[in-house]
């Protein structure tokens, strides 16, 4: 599932990032803040109306704000270790 | 070229480096928690305990070596010894955010492989006792291979250990440092997580303060209303808790000019201090209540964490446009002074994201345009409420700074898809923690604001209106005409009028147009200087406020059309010479100057054109 489809608030971890989708510099920082495969993630705030601003989650102990862009080229799972997951969302 | 020790503080944004170098250096550096406060190099000194003397500089945050802005490339070039006629640090302070150690501690493992003397400071332990962490700083010592000291830089707490190391680093006591070489990006992520885990002594789940508030704040539709509800609280606030300190400050001001009338005899000497000093600049300090009011709500925004919030509300509209809501911090800045607004844009790593915020930053209403618009205001805009006790004079002064913002967010797009096209950046940003604004730097944040303000009536409004005075009044007119527009200043005036009569600018206007190039506020002083001076053998007139005999010159039309070409007009030399060096030229200054005046004479133009149409001329 991607980051955009993640349930609010619920604990879940990064998959996989499509660096490609990002620029150089978005790939950086993201990286930077600590985003990367195997981070946990979870998604706490949709910004703007019509679900069309960005999206501010946690990472680690960090919030971050970012696009819906960016957050559709992360891939994440649930599940407290990561395999498999008991209450995927629907 | 300073021969000092130089030591650098360095670490990720909000860390609290500038809390620390305020604390260590006895400097009043500007704070703010949110990241990108501190765009440029400070230095400042700080004495050991053995009262040696050391360079100390204050640095902007950045999250590694690898700059992705201009802000951050400041920081590169000094650690890097890059900067022209510096010298590389000879020691570094690694300031740390203890609530959240396994990012900064990545930047951190980076600084230390550079194998400069380097101590750590731990700093905000506070917060990571409110999120419920408790760390041991020997345990990340010993992991690091570098001290640690923990601090609470607001609190200055952890200071005289923190000396006590760099006392320790500058005596040469050689680290024993084992290198690591180059390493990749994850292997160091990965060693961070490690130390950072090993640090934690204990991890109580957190009262999530922050993501409670957030759910209010951020929220789609609730969010934006308080955004706007917390501009419009704001600009009524302007008005209306101001007019009992302005009252009380424009009766000293009358109260120094009958002094000036008692005990001098009249003459030149009296004209000038009456008429040019106190008749002028008392005009303009009336208004320091209004600005400190103003800052009271620009320091509590910064203070709380909030302006990352208002980043986030904002960043779908500022899409629309071409920017994004990064772009929004810099503007908010701007209410205060252009000047910084255009320095925060620094943080911005899109060039042309970054040109386009620059050059729309003198449309937000800064607050030298305060005194200008609330002397309008007061003179024609009844002071009643217009129903849920909303006075509508601060509402009028909302509209302004909506039409400030609108106007800005129009010329981005515009830009954006004529001179500053290219492909819209991204919005990525670090939401920081919210925090209790502390009184004291409450304080000290509007005594600082008072004491520029002052220094500016006291400094450049002073000299031009001066200069203005003496251009006024001279040469004498003869019996029967006006003096204003006899003298010099008058004639010269008389040139520009004949440009801005068009759009119904009188000649009390035209007068005060190319002095308040200066500093805006000088409009407001001399136009009460103009008067001053014409009323001079008229007692009954002199008695008069301001505002009243400005109700008995201008019409409506007239006020209303140069409240307009306030909005956009680019009056103001300090932002176009801080728009040539960040902008590194004069084409894009020229440019910003240009589109500016014609933007102003047009809306004021049609401001008057407007009014006149609806019977207000
Ligand atoms: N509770 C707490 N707050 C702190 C501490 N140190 C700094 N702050 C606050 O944290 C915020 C950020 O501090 P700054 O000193 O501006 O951070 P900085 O590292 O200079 O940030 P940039 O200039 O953006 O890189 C401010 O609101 C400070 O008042 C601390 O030890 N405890
Ligand atoms: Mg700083």
């Amino acid at each position: 599932m991607r980051l955009t489809e993640l349930p609010l608030r619920q604990p879940a971890y990064v998959d996989l990032i499509d660096w490609s989708a990002l620029t150089p510099s978005e790939g950086q920082r993201l990286r930077e803040y600590g985003l990367c495969e195997g981070a946990s993630v979870e998604a706490l705030h949709h910004g703007g109306f019509l679900g069309k601003g960005p999206i501010a989650c946690k990472v680690g102990r960090m919030t971050i704000a970012m696009r819906r862009t960016h957050a559709a080229a992360v891939t994440v799972r649930t599940g407290p270790d990561g395999v498999g997951s008991q209450d995927k969302p629907a | 070229m300073s021969a000092l020790p130089l030591v650098a503080l360095v670490g990720n944004p909000n860390a609290g480096k500038s809390a620390l170098f305020n604390a260590l250096t006895g400097a009043r550096q500007k704070l703010g928690n949110y990241p990108g406060v501190t765009v440029e190099r400070k230095a400042g000194r700080l004495a050991l305990t053995d009262g040696r003397p050391v360079e100390l500089v204050d640095l902007p945050g950045t999250y590694s070596l690898d700059p992705t802005s201009p802000d951050e490339q400041v920081t590169r070039d000094v650690i890097l010894g890059k900067q022209d006629g510096e010298k590389r640090p000879d020691a570094l302070v690694i300031v740390v955010d203890a609530s959240n150690l396994d990012n900064h501690l990545r930047f951190a493992l980076e600084l230390i492989a550079l194998g400069l003397p380097t101590v750590v400071a731990l700093n905000m332990v506070d917060l990571a006792t409110r999120d419920g962490l408790e760390l041991d700083a020997h345990i990340l010592s010993r992991e690091l291979g570098v001290p640690v000291v923990s601090t609470v830089a607001v609190r200055k707490r952890g200071l005289d250990h923190l000396r006590q190391e760099l006392d320790g680093l500058m005596n040469g006591a050689p680290r024993p440092y084992a290198g690591h070489g180059a390493r990749d990006f994850d292997t160091v992520r990965a060693e961070a997580r490690r130390i950072a885990r090993a640090a934690i002594v204990r991890e109580t789940p957190s009262r999530r303060l922050t993501a409670a508030v957030d759910r209010v704040l951020l929220h789609p539709v609730a969010g934006f209303v308080l955004l706007l509800a917390l501009l419009f609280v704001m600009f009524q606030a302007v008005f209306s808790w101001a007019s009992a300190p302005a009252d009380m400050l424009e009766g000293w001001v009358t109260a120094l000019g009958e002094a000036v009338t008692n005990t001098l005899p009249p003459g030149i000497v009296h004209d000038f201090l009456l008429q040019g000093v106190v008749g002028g600049v008392g005009a303009v300090i009336v208004f320091l209540p209004q600005i400190l009011i103003l800052f009271f709500f620009i320091l509590i925004l910064e203070a709380t964490g909030y302006m990352a919030r208002a980043a986030f509300i904002m960043d779908a509209l500022m899409a629309r446009v071409g920017l994004s809501g990064r772009a929004f911090i810099p503007l908010l800045s701007s209410f205060a002074c252009a000047v910084p607004g255009i320095m925060a844009t620094r943080t911005i790593s899109d060039p042309k994201d970054r040109l386009t915020t620059i050059l729309i930053a003198p449309l937000m209403t800064c607050s030298a345009r305060l005194p200008v618009y609330g002397l309008i205001i007061s003179a024609f805009i009844p002071a009643r409420t217009v129903g849920w006790g909303i006075g509508l004079q601060g509402l009028v002064m909302f509209l302004l700074y909506v039409f400030g913002i609108v106007g800005a967010l129009v010329a981005a797009w515009a830009l954006r898809l004529t001179v500053t096209k290219g492909q819209s950046s991204g919005f990525l940003m670090e939401m920081p923690k919210y925090q209790w604004p502390r009184l004291q730097d409450l304080l000290i944040g509007l005594w600082q604001r008072a004491v520029i303000f002052l220094k500016r009536a006291g400094t450049i409004i002073l000299f031009t209106n001066i200069v203005l005075w003496v251009l006024m009044s001279f040469p004498k007119a003869p019996d029967g005409v006006r003096q204003s527009e006899y003298s010099i200043a008058g004639r010269i005036a008389g040139g520009i009028h004949l440009l801005v009569e068009p759009i119904g600018f009188n000649r009390d206007i035209s007068l005060a147009l190319l002095p308040s190039m200066a500093a805006r506020e000088v409009a407001v002083s001399a136009i009460a200087t103009v008067y001053a001076i014409d009323a001079e053998d008229d007692v009954e007139a002199l008695d008069k406020g301001l505002g009243e005999r400005l109700q008995g010159r201008w019409s409506l039309a007239t006020a209303l059309a140069f409240l307009a070409w306030f909005v956009f007009a680019p009056q103001c030399i300090s932002t176009i010479a801080v728009t040539r060096r960040e902008t590194a030229g004069w084409k894009w200054t020229g440019f910003m100057v240009g589109y500016l005046f014609v933007l102003a004479y047009v809306a004021a133009g049609i401001t008057y054109w407007t009014a006149i149409a609806l019977g207000l001329g």
